[in-house]
């Protein structure tokens, strides 16, 4: 069993989100809502304190008709690395509830030792992170539709997107009931993949060269996993966070507006 | 009517009027403590933060009560590592400030918390790397310090003081307070410095983060540095305050002189590092961020360059230059004035390092985050310094806090008499 377990190859899971595609139509973002059992107000309309694992951006190059371009930009967490698992919100959290696992490559949050101090939010530069500010209140029947591998979470405490870890658990599960160790690529994706009618969201593991989100991305894992792929970008590479997720765009003020420049910096590059 | 419990020696006011100051301060307490059972158990939906804002208004009431709290193991330290013996005079004071500040931090964060009753978890699950981590233990065990370090104080009341068990142990207690005032001093340096970290710490926040030396952002020195400069200053501010209201002399002159001089060097040498820090930041730091210095203070409606000026040239240089200069601290006014400055200073780096951290856009596609705190949050930042007001009046009126009261009352009645 031992030696069995030695042969488990260290995941990185990531997600390639192609901008190209993305037509900003929100189906992935119902779709974490249900999965993961997230709650909502019966006024959404302040979007600073509703809760949004993935929520969509939408950015425009600022030009008039008829050079105007629209581009939406699903933000999930960026389940980041940083240095060695140094995540910018793991680092920081005093009450060790938010963690980085270094089988999946996940940023994990254990909603019953969050004790709600809110520095891990302060400490994100993506705001992918959410505090509760109530309970969660479902409509009349609708706790019967809760998904009942993804605990809610209650007032207090600080929650965000988890690459849909419990689907890594069942599909986990089901491949050791099957004397297997390593999981196939189709066999955990997450809800907001699954949901993109454009196809624009890929899920796999960075480190496998087979994985479509290695060969789309060509993460650069000697150099702090950055993309060799002259259309992929991560947002604010510069700050070191190490993310996880992946972004396409043939467009160069779009990936342009994935990270900040001083003045004239780089405005010479192209790809 | 309380007349045994009131010091040997010393006048206070009539009973019904202290009772009366103490029923008007305790409206401004009740309606803050009413404040703070809303958020406890409604929860923090009644407060003005949001997702972009989850460090507000109490985390920098924390960092600044704890800056200015800091006069207590600067005073200590100098009174009684480093041997500056005039200090004796005024030690109790900046103490008895101390434990208001840090008592009040600690109920702020109390309050601040998603899930209070978990806050042990802090302990029971610290995460070596986190800083708050640092500042928690720190925290709780100089606070248990400033206890003990009042604790003599209380003893010392006339009434209790008759008790020969409270006596001697008062007297022993005042006999080991070095150890305890050098402990404070070492723990107080951690979880200055740690605060100052928990903003530098932040990567992902340009506006904040600082390098450093190996773990330690050059914040953690500078913060720890300011709290020794403007600590101090807060005590003689409060002193100054007191003796205006009681409307008598409590400390001698050389006393204040002595604190503010060495709070004078503390602000000039805190003041160039800031500025070399500062320097540092917006063309080194920052610019490998990605940003220009005038992206953290354009596009939005608050925060402008005025805001550094204020902190550095007007709450840092001036301040400085009135302190460390024998005539600015001869100046009554001046001496007022410039502790006054280096009080607001600390409050306004404390809001710079949380408040507009927090308001800066770092994704391209996001602008700024404004903020205005609730009623609730603005009460129950009020409710410490109403708690602190009374724990004042309270002690004055029975306790020895100003050791000198009784001869500076007597030099002037000789003095009339002559």
């Amino acid at each position: 069993m031992k030696e069995e377990h030695k042969h488990v190859k260290t995941k990185k899971y990531g997600m390639v989100i192609d901008l190209d595609k993305c037509t900003g139509c929100g189906s992935c973002m119902v779709a974490c809502m249900s999965e993961n059992n997230v709650p909502f107000k019966k006024d959404e309309t302040n979007k600073l304190d509703s809760i949004t694992w993935l929520r969509i951006y939408k950015l425009t190059n600022g030009k008039k008709f008829p050079e105007t371009d629209i581009c939406y930009i699903p933000r999930p967490c960026m389940q980041c690395e940083g240095e060695h698992g140094h995540a910018p919100c793991v680092s920081v959290c005093p009450a060790t509830a938010t963690d980085y696992n270094h089988e999946t490559g996940i940023v994990s949050q254990i909603y019953t030792r969050c004790f709600g101090c809110r520095y891990c939010m302060a400490a994100c530069p993506y705001h992918a992170r959410y505090f509760n500010w109530w309970d969660p209140v479902w409509p009349d029947g609708m706790e019967k539709s809760l998904s009942p591998n993804v605990s809610p979470r209650m007032r207090g405490v600080v929650e965000k997107c988890s690459f849909c870890f419990h689907r890594y658990q069942l599909a986990k599960n089901k491949a050791y009931a099957q004397g297997r160790r390593e999981l196939k690529e189709d066999e955990y994706q997450t809800a907001c993949t699954q949901a993109c009618p454009a196809g624009a969201i890929t899920f796999g593991d960075l480190n496998n060269h087979n994985h479509a989100v290695y060969k789309l991305a060509k993460p650069d894992n000697k150099h702090g996993g950055r993309p060799r792929n002259p259309n992929a970008f991560r947002l604010l590479e510069k700050l070191g966070t190490n993310p996880k997720v992946y972004y396409l765009s043939t467009r160069e003020w779009v990936r342009r507006a994935g990270d900040n420049y001083i003045k004239d910096e780089g405005k010479l590059e192209h790809h | 009517m309380d007349s045994a419990l009131i010091p040997e020696g010393v006048k206070r006011c009539s009973f019904g009027k202290f009772i009366l100051w103490i029923v008007i301060v305790g409206a401004v307490l009740l309606w803050g403590v009413v404040a703070m059972l809303l958020c406890w158990f409604k929860g923090l939906n009644q407060t003005n933060m949001n997702d972009a804002y989850g460090f507000a208004l109490w985390i920098w009431a924390d960092l600044a009560v704890i800056a200015l709290g800091g006069g207590a193991f600067f005073t200590g330290l100098l009174r009684y590592v480093m041997g500056k013996d005039e200090l004796k005079n005024i030690i109790n004071y900046a103490v008895l400030i101390g434990f208001i500040c840090y008592s009040s931090a600690l109920l702020i964060l109390g309050m601040d918390v998603g899930q209070p009753l978990r806050s042990w978890f802090i302990f029971w699950h610290a995460n070596v790397h986190s800083m708050l981590t640092e500042v928690a233990f720190c925290l709780s065990c100089y606070f248990a310090v400033l206890t003990i370090e009042y604790i003599p104080l209380i003893l010392e009341n006339r009434q209790i003081d008759r008790v020969p068990f409270f006596h001697n142990l008062s007297h022993n207690m005042h006999g080991i307070m070095a150890i305890f005032a050098a402990t404070g001093a070492f723990l107080s340096f951690f979880h200055q410095g740690s605060l100052g970290g928990t903003p530098a710490v932040l990567f992902g926040r340009p506006f904040s983060f600082r390098e450093g030396v190996l773990i330690w952002p050059w914040t953690f020195f500078l913060f720890t540095w300011s709290a020794a400069a403007c600590g101090p200053c807060f005590t003689i501010l409060v002193t100054w305050i007191t003796e205006k209201i009681t409307r008598k002399k409590l400390v001698k002159q050389n006393v204040i002189m002595l604190l503010a001089k060495i709070a004078g060097w503390m602000l000039a040498t805190y003041t160039v590092a800031k500025i070399i820090d500062t320097w540092y930041w917006a063309t080194v730091t920052a610019p490998a961020r990605g940003f220009n210095f005038m992206d953290f203070y354009s596009n939005n409606p608050l925060y402008g360059p005025w805001i550094l000026v204020l902190e550095i040239v007007i709450c840092g240089v001036i301040p400085s230059i009135i302190l460390i200069t024998k005539t600015g601290r001869k100046s009554s006014f001046l001496l007022i004035s410039a502790v006054l400055l280096a009080v607001l200073g600390a409050c306004v780096n404390r809001w710079v390092m949380v408040l507009q951290v927090m308001a800066v856009p770092v994704l391209t596609f996001e602008s700024w985050f404004m903020y205005f705190p609730s009623w609730q949050e603005i009460a129950t930042t009020i409710l410490p310094v109403a708690y602190g007001i009374i724990l004042i009046m309270i002690s004055y009126r029975y306790l020895p806090i100003f050791p000198q009261e009784q001869e500076i009352e007597e030099e002037k009645n000789a003095s009339i008499f002559v």
